[in-house]
C-alpha cells in the first residue's frame, strides 16, 4: 500500500519524502484546494522544484484542485489543472465533475484521482468517475466502515485510498455547510473550513472561549484538551443536554486497522494535515512508514501513541469500526 | 523518530525561582542583542517573509509564560522590543512557554498540537498568526546556526553552546 502524505509548505514536502512518503499530496496558494489558509500551500514555481525534488527521491506529488468552481471563475480553477499538469504532477485530485471533464478531454494522459470531496461512497458513483473521466484512483469519504471498503473496492476498476490519521468529517464531505452557515466560506468553494479571518479566541478565568463567525462554539477549562473551532466540534446547549451534538474533537488513528486495510484491497493510505507543521508531519509519516514496513515483513505494526497530535487528545478507529450500527 | 511528546510540546519551562531572579535586570541590553538577532537572521535568508504575505505590517506580542517579560515583534521593516507587559493595540497575541516558542521557530512543535494541549495561546487576528506560524514552520530555521553567524569564524563554541542549552530546554518532560 503507498503512504500518501500531506504537505503545505516545499518545507514540509521535503520532511514527508525524508520521512518515507511514497508520495505527497498538496495545493496551490488559492481558492483551488481545501486548504486554503494564510501562509499556506504553492507558487507555481514552488511545487515545480517540489516536483523536481520528490521525482528525485523517487516520490510522487499529488495537486489537490479540489473545491468546486464558481460559475464566475471557472478558468482559475482550470488554470490550476493546466499549470500542475505543465509542473509534471504525477496525479490531480479533483472533486468537480466539471473540472474532471476538462481535465480528461484537454490533459488525456493525466491520470485522475476522485477527491474524498466527491463524497464518493459507492460502486455505481464511482464507475461513473471512471467511465467518464477515466479516473484511476477514488479518495473515499470517511463514513465508510472497514468491510464496507472491501466491498467496494472488489466491485469498482478503479484504486481505493482511505484515509489512516488526522482531522476527520462527519459531515458528507463536499457538501458540508455549516463554516459557511457561520462565516459565509466553506470548505467546498474557498477551500477554507472556519476562515481564521472569522475565527476568535478569549482568554479568561474560566479558560478559552472559541467564537467562529461571532457565534460562541465552545469553551474550553484551563487544562482541558482542546479541538479545531469548527461548528461541527463545537458544544452546545439544547433540549437534549449539554455537549457535543455533532462530534466529539478526536482525531482518526487507523495504525491497528492496517492489516484489514491490505486485506481488503485498498491501495493507498493517506495522512491528513496539510495544514499541520512539519514536527507532525516528520512523526506521523514515520510512524506509518514503519507501521507498512513492518507489516510487509509480516509482523504486527507497533501501536506508538500519537495521542500528543491528536484533536481533543483522543483518537478514535472512526466509522471504519461503526458501533452505532 | 522524532519523538511524538517533544515534537508535540511536552517541553520543560524555566524555573520560577530563576525567572523570579532575572526579573530585575535591564531589558534593553536584551532587546539590544535580540533586534540585532533578528535583523541578522531576516538578512541572512532572503524570502524568510514572503509567506506573511499582507500581514506583514502586523505587530505580535509574544509573551513567555515562563518569563517575566515579553517581545513585540514586526516583520516589516523587522524589529523586536522587549517589555515587561505587552500593549493592547498589538495585532495578536501569541504566549506559550520559552521552550515551546522556540522550538516553534524552528518548526520542531508542532503548533496545532500545542494548542490541543493547551499549551499555545492565541489572541487577536488569527489570520495574521496563521501566516506567521506557516512562514515560520516552512523557514527551517536553525537558530544555533544563526547565532554561530553572528561571531564569524568564532562562531561554533557559541552555537555549541547554544545547542547545549537548546538540548536540555527541549528535552521531553513526561506527558501528561
Amino acid at each position: 500500500m503507498e503512504l500518501i502524505c500531506p504537505a503545505g509548505t516545499p518545507s514540509a514536502l521535503r520532511s514527508a519524502i525524508d520521512a518515507g512518503a511514497d508520495a505527497v499530496y498538496c495545493g496551490f496558494n488559492d481558492e483551488t484546494n481545501a486548504r486554503n489558509f494564510p501562509g499556506l500551500n504553492f507558487s507555481r514555481d514552488e511545487l515545480r522544484k517540489g516536483i523536481a525534488f520528490a521525482h528525485s527521491r523517487g516520490a510522487r506529488i499529488l495537486v489537490a484542485i479540489n473545491t468546486f468552481p464558481r460559475a464566475a471563475s471557472v478558468a482559475l480553477w482550470q488554470r490550476a489543472a493546466d499549470d500542475a499538469v505543465d509542473a509534471g504532477a504525477d496525479a490531480l485530485i479533483v472533486a468537480d465533475i466539471g473540472l474532471m471533464d476538462y481535465v480528461a478531454r484537454r490533459h488525456p494522459t493525466q491520470r485522475l484521482h476522485v477527491s474524498v470531496q466527491a463524497a464518493a461512497a459507492n460502486p455505481d458513483a464511482i464507475a461513473f468517475y471512471v467511465e467518464s473521466f477515466g479516473a484511476r484512483r477514488v479518495v473515499l469519504p470517511r463514513v465508510l466502515s472497514v468491510a464496507e471498503i472491501a466491498e467496494i473496492t472488489r466491485e469498482v476498476s478503479c484504486e481505493t485510498e482511505v484515509f489512516v490519521f488526522g482531522g476527520l468529517c462527519v459531515m458528507a464531505e463536499g457538501r458540508c455547510s455549516l463554516s459557511s452557515y457561520a462565516a459565509g466560506k466553506s470548505p467546498n468553494m474557498q477551500g477554507v473550513c472556519s476562515p481564521a479571518s472569522h475565527v476568535a479566541y478569549e482568554e479568561t478565568a474560566q479558560g478559552t472561549t472559541s467564537r467562529l463567525g461571532g457565534f460562541t462554539i465552545n469553551r474550553f477549562a484551563p487544562q482541558e484538551a482542546a479541538g479545531y473551532p469548527t461548528l461541527c466540534k463545537g458544544r452546545f446547549s439544547t433540549a437534549h443536554g449539554d455537549g457535543y451534538i455533532f462530534e466529539d474533537p478526536v482525531s482518526l488513528d487507523a495504525t491497528m486497522l492496517l492489516k484489514g486495510l491490505r486485506s481488503a484491497g485498498v491501495a493507498a493510505l493517506k495522512i491528513e494535515g496539510r495544514q499541520r507543521g512539519r514536527a507532525y508531519i516528520e512523526s506521523v509519516v514515520r510512524h506509518f512508514r514503519r507501521a507498512l514496513d513492518t507489516l510487509e515483513d509480516g509482523n504486527e505494526a507497533d501501536i506508538v501513541s500519537l495521542k500528543p497530535f491528536t484533536e481533543g487528545q483522543a483518537s478514535t478507529l472512526g466509522a471504519y469500526r461503526k458501533t452505532w450500527r | 523518530m522524532m519523538n511524538p511528546s517533544a515534537a508535540s510540546g511536552h517541553l520543560p519551562t524555566i524555573p520560577p525561582l530563576l525567572a523570579l531572579a532575572i526579573r530585575p535586570l535591564p531589558l534593553l541590553p536584551l532587546q539590544f542583542a535580540l533586534d540585532g538577532f533578528l535583523q541578522r537572521i531576516v538578512r541572512r535568508n532572503p524570502g524568510l517573509l514572503d509567506r506573511l504575505g499582507e500581514h506583514r505590517r502586523a505587530r505580535f506580542g509574544i509573551r513567555p509564560l515562563d518569563l517575566p517579560f515579553a517581545f513585540i515583534v514586526e516583520a516589516a521593516p523587522p524589529r523586536l522590543a522587549v517589555v515587561r507587559e505587552l500593549p493592547q493595540r498589538l495585532d495578536a497575541c501569541v504566549s506559550a512557554s520559552l521552550a515551546n516558542l522556540l522550538a516553534l521557530v524552528e518548526g520542531r512543535v508542532d503548533g496545532d498540537a500545542l494548542m490541543f494541549s493547551r499549551q499555545l495561546m492565541i489572541e487577536g487576528d488569527m489570520e495574521a498568526v496563521l501566516a506567521l506560524r506557516n512562514t515560520i514552520d516552512d523557514a527551517g530555521l536553525d537558530l544555533a546556526v544563526e547565532l554561530a553567524s553572528l561571531f564569524g569564524p568564532l562562531g561554533e563554541p557559541p552555537r555549541r553552546s547554544f545547542e547545549i542549552a537548546r538540548n536540555r530546554l527541549t528535552a521531553p518532560r513526561e506527558s501528561r
